[in-house]
């Protein structure tokens, strides 16, 4: 049905051009970032090695080599394993932290992260250590071999460990108390509790953790390079492809095969969270867990073990990097530090890290808030906003060694006038800040939601124009976040391996990257070495920043106190 | 008098949604107008649209004869304060306050006064230094409406300023705006779901139901003369009497004939609500004579504080209930206690019909 009266057509303000403006920008950003590569990563699959249109030959081929078809099997093996071993593990050790009167609970839950701020080879160095063909507890494996599948799970649950186990804390520690009072004077049994109420309470927590541990294990590099041995699994076969054979098309074909499950325990993940409403309602009242002596206990035991084996490792890979000649003559020595001695390029890759590290942190947090922001509060332009959202939620679902290859395939085309970034420092930064592009995007996205909607709306009326709200109030307010957001960069920009393994240049080489170079000409030690002056740094950013937050930005944000 | 603000054949649908069909309401210069109804009439979105923060699907509107209707917020003439507050929680008081001065180009002196002159206006005049949140919410109101009012604005738009706030202080806002706005003569648009609010702040009510407007009236016509059975039932409380119209000034309830004014527009035959209000039902004093006397037995008598609201039963039509309001004196004088009789009138002048 179509009325006579004419729609209205609502003029724009310079405000509102502006932001149009800058979403276009931003959409325009991120199609370089993020979906021109992939799309260049989807052509290349139907090309022969010339380049020519060959169809579904590749796939055809790949699905036809039983090697190749052999490590996909593999990848989703150890991914299944690994999920089934780290969420209940996991669950544990949340359930500890949040419902259980912990010794020192700050101590244990900094222990549970630790992984999170080492490179993933790290774990795998420090098993050669332990189990590998020198390593001093190999009678333990009984005649058995840490190469292959099994030092793959135990580097794998070690390194998605903190992943998981944040993930439900979160999900534990939104509980209604009052929900357990209510089964309580019903005279429930703990554990009919236990299945009623707190486990149905976590389940999304739990769902979402199986489906990032999945992802995680399926897209990692690190580790299957370093202790894999010769189980193959997809992540190293794109780069025995890609590096090791120069076939780009294969190496395409396998990282579209990579990206299938990753993409589709995305999908399962937000289609999960979409379902999950509001558990803990404004007027829930928190869960404050008392003490109880036989479970307090048996938790503390259950954490201190955990603890262990995370600082047994750790602590295997910084003695492992001390150690003269292992395991032959043990004194401590600092050699395998001076990294000259083991690659070209020195402490050189290290100072590279660190300066991508900033370059990420600075324009990643840049790119991601203001692009939130842009994207949040531009009124109408619905299909652009849409598209800017959609680009935003892909890299997620990517995993960096896919972007990564298609990071080669976009820029180093010869008739791409971003051609010149190839090879450079911005081509690093750039992977990075796309990589890990949908955590601040959301990060940045819940904190603007957070803050009053009608800041824009005073501001018009008082005829400011917007973009000076921004900067003198959305921005001071959002702080927190934008630090968030910058630390969350800076330290996955200085761990990650796969999305960047194919971009760097001789005179850019990262420190992850030369890690995997010196662990392969066979010197553990100085990779080693390289692994823990990575974790040192991220580390100590990491405690940087909470010592800013409590006492920096405490002063800087009186505003705050009532 | 001269129209500041004319809205014409306003519309707004949200997809199959209409949250405004065709209103059209004009609004007189210094004038403070209130836009009142339930929650999804369609007032806020009308306050809204006449902002240009969500604007009409189609209709114009006209501020100070200058069409508005496709302009953006920006550059529309107004200030406006939000339920919320909106103030910028890391800015001081004074400088969120100065916020839309120190757009203008003016100098530190000038907005240091301008802005202690708002701060005392509006009954805070040590609170500059201080952030909102060491404010109490009446006093983060107060904020609010200064920096609204900061850049003299022609049109002062009111989105629920009170109901985020305790009763108390929302009583002492009510005078204090409403004194605030005489005093300056700004065109004001208040919208509020408080029938209380309304009648004590505004010199014209909008009564809204369902995207469109159902009454605009001064408070004292809203409350004595409703035009329509949703006005009359929304705004203060109301008797309904389901009756027959059987001439063009007489009401058969229950097969009793009450007197009631000249319905031009409602045809004889037609079921209608005769309509009173509690407290203009008579007891005192009835003239041997008095049209539409009704016999009745005190049913229930519920204690309200000032007064008494009594539930009375027709002796003849036991069906048939009337509340009226009695005062402690006349409950007293009379004796009044549940279960006594006594006669009451429904003045032909308080009655209303409604279709």
């Amino acid at each position: 049905m179509s009325l006579a009266v004419p729609s209205l057509k609502v003029g724009l303000s310079r405000d509102d051009l502006m932001m149009r403006a800058g979403v276009l920008v931003l959409a325009g950003v991120l199609l370089v970032m993020v979906g021109l590569p992939l799309w260049a990563l989807l052509a290349k699959g139907f090309e022969d090695r010339d380049g020519k249109f060959i169809g579904l030959a590749n796939y055809i081929s790949y699905f036809s080599t039983p090697a190749l078809f052999q490590s996909a099997l593999n990848s989703l093996q150890v991914a299944s394993i690994t999920t089934v071993i780290v969420v209940p593990l996991a669950f544990l050790y949340a359930y500890a932290l949040t419902r259980t009167v912990l010794p020192m609970r700050w101590l244990f839950q900094g222990i549970s992260l630790i992984p999170i701020f080492a490179p993933s080879l790290l774990p795998g160095l420090a098993l050669i250590y332990l189990f590998g063909t020198q390593g001093f507890l190999k009678v333990l494996l009984g005649g058995g071999s840490i190469y292959g599948i099994d030092g793959i799970v135990i580097a794998q649950v070690f390194y998605c460990f903190p992943h998981a186990t944040l993930i439900l804390t979160t999900a534990l520690a939104t509980a209604d108390a009052r929900l357990y009072e209510a089964a309580d004077v019903l005279g429930t049994s703990k554990r009919r509790v236990f299945f009623t109420v707190t486990l149905p309470g976590a389940k999304y927590g739990l769902i979402s953790a199986a489906l990032v541990v999945f992802t995680l294990v399926m897209t990692d590099f690190g580790i299957a390079k370093v202790i894999g041995g010769n189980f193959n699994v997809l992540a190293t076969d794109v780069y025995k492809k890609v590096i090791g054979q120069q076939d780009f098309s294969m190496g395409a074909v396998v990282g579209m095969v990579l990206l299938a499950p990753a993409a589709l325990a995305f999908l399962v993940d937000r289609l999960v969270q979409r379902k999950q409403v509001a558990l803990l309602t404004a007027r829930a009242v928190p869960l404050v867990p008392r003490p109880k002596f036989a479970r307090d206990l048996f938790f503390t035991l259950f954490c201190l073990l955990v603890s262990a084996a995370i600082l047994a490792i750790l602590g295997m890979a910084i003695w492992g990097s001390l150690i003269k000649y292992w395991p032959y003559n043990l004194s401590l020595t600092l050699d395998n530090y001076d990294f000259a001695k083991f690659d070209s390029n020195g402490w050189d890759s290290y100072w590279n890290s660190v300066r991508m590290a900033l370059g990420a942190a600075v324009f990643g947090t840049v790119l991601m808030f203001t692009g939130a922001w842009l994207n949040e509060k531009t009124r109408g332009f619905g299909a652009m906003r849409g598209v800017v959202q959609l680009l935003a939620f892909l890299p997620m679902a990517v995993p960096g060694l896919v972007l990564g290859l298609g990071y080669i395939f976009f820029f180093n085309a010869p008739n791409n006038p971003l051609n010149f970034l190839y090879a450079t420092m911005g081509i690093l930064v750039l992977n990075t800040v796309a990589h890990f592009y949908t955590v601040g995007h959301l990060t940045a996205t819940t904190a603007l939601k957070q803050i009053d909607p009608e800041f824009e709306a005073v501001s018009a009326s008082l005829k400011v124009p917007v973009w000076k709200t921004f900067a003198r109030v959305t921005a001071p307010i959002c702080l927190p976040a934008i630090l968030d957001i910058a630390i969350y960069l800076f330290v996955n920009a200085m761990t990650t391996v796969s999305s960047v393994i194919f971009l760097y240049a001789p005179d850019t080489k990262l420190a992850s990257v030369a890690a995997v170079n010196i662990e392969e000409a066979g010197t553990t030690a100085a990779a080693a070495a390289l692994c823990v002056v990575i974790v040192l740094t991220s580390a100590a950013v990491k405690a940087a920043h909470l010592v800013a937050d409590r006492f920096l930005f405490a002063r800087l944000q009186v505003w705050r106190r009532r | 008098m001269t129209n500041y603000l004319e809205v014409r054949n306003l519309s707004k649908r949200f997809g199959d949604f209409s949250a405004l069909g065709d209103v059209s309401l004009d609004v007189v210069e210094g004038e403070f107008v209130c836009f009142l109804g339930p929650s999804g009439c369609g007032k806020t979105t009308l306050l809204r649209a006449i902002a240009g923060l969500d604007p009409q699907t189609s209709g114009t509107i006209r501020q100070k004869g200058r069409d508005v209707s496709a302009l953006p917020p920006a550059q529309r003439d107004f200030g406006i304060v939000f339920q919320s507050y909106a103030l910028f929680p890391n800015l001081t008081v004074a400088d969120n306050v100065g916020y839309g001065l120190v757009n203008r180009r003016q100098n530190r002196g000038a907005i240091a006064r301008r802005v202690a002159e708002l701060l005392a206006m509006v009954g805070l005049p040590d609170a500059g230094p201080k952030y909102p949140a060491q404010l109490s919410g009446g006093q983060q109101q107060r904020v609010a409406l200064a920096r609204a009012l900061a850049t003299s604005p022609g049109l002062l738009l009111l989105d629920e300023p009170l109901s985020a706030l305790d009763a108390r202080v929302r009583l002492r806002l009510r005078h204090e705006i409403k004194a605030l706005q005489r005093t300056l003569g700004v065109t004001t648009i208040m919208v509020t779901h408080d029938q209380e609010e309304a009648l004590t702040m505004a010199d014209r009510i909008v009564v809204m139901n369902q995207g469109a407007i159902e009454q605009v009236g001064t408070p004292q016509e809203i409350y004595r003369r409703p035009a329509t059975a949703f006005v009359a039932d929304f705004v203060g409380s109301m008797n309904f009497l389901a009756g027959t119209l059987m001439a063009p000034d007489r009401v058969r309830v229950a097969g009793v004939d009450f007197a009631c004014p000249v319905q031009d527009g409602l045809a004889p035959g037609q079921k209608v609500s005769l309509c009173i209000r509690p407290e203009d039902v008579r007891v005192r004093d009835l003239p041997a004579d008095i049209v539409n006397r009704v016999p009745v037995e005190v049913a229930e008598l519920d204690f309200v504080g000032a007064f008494c609201r009594a539930t009375l039963k027709a002796r003849a039509a036991a069906e048939v209930a009337v509340t009226a309001d009695f005062s402690s004196n006349l409950i007293r004088d009379l004796g009044v206690d549940i279960g006594t009789k006594l006669d009451i009138a429904l003045p032909p002048d308080r009655l209303r019909v409604f279709a």
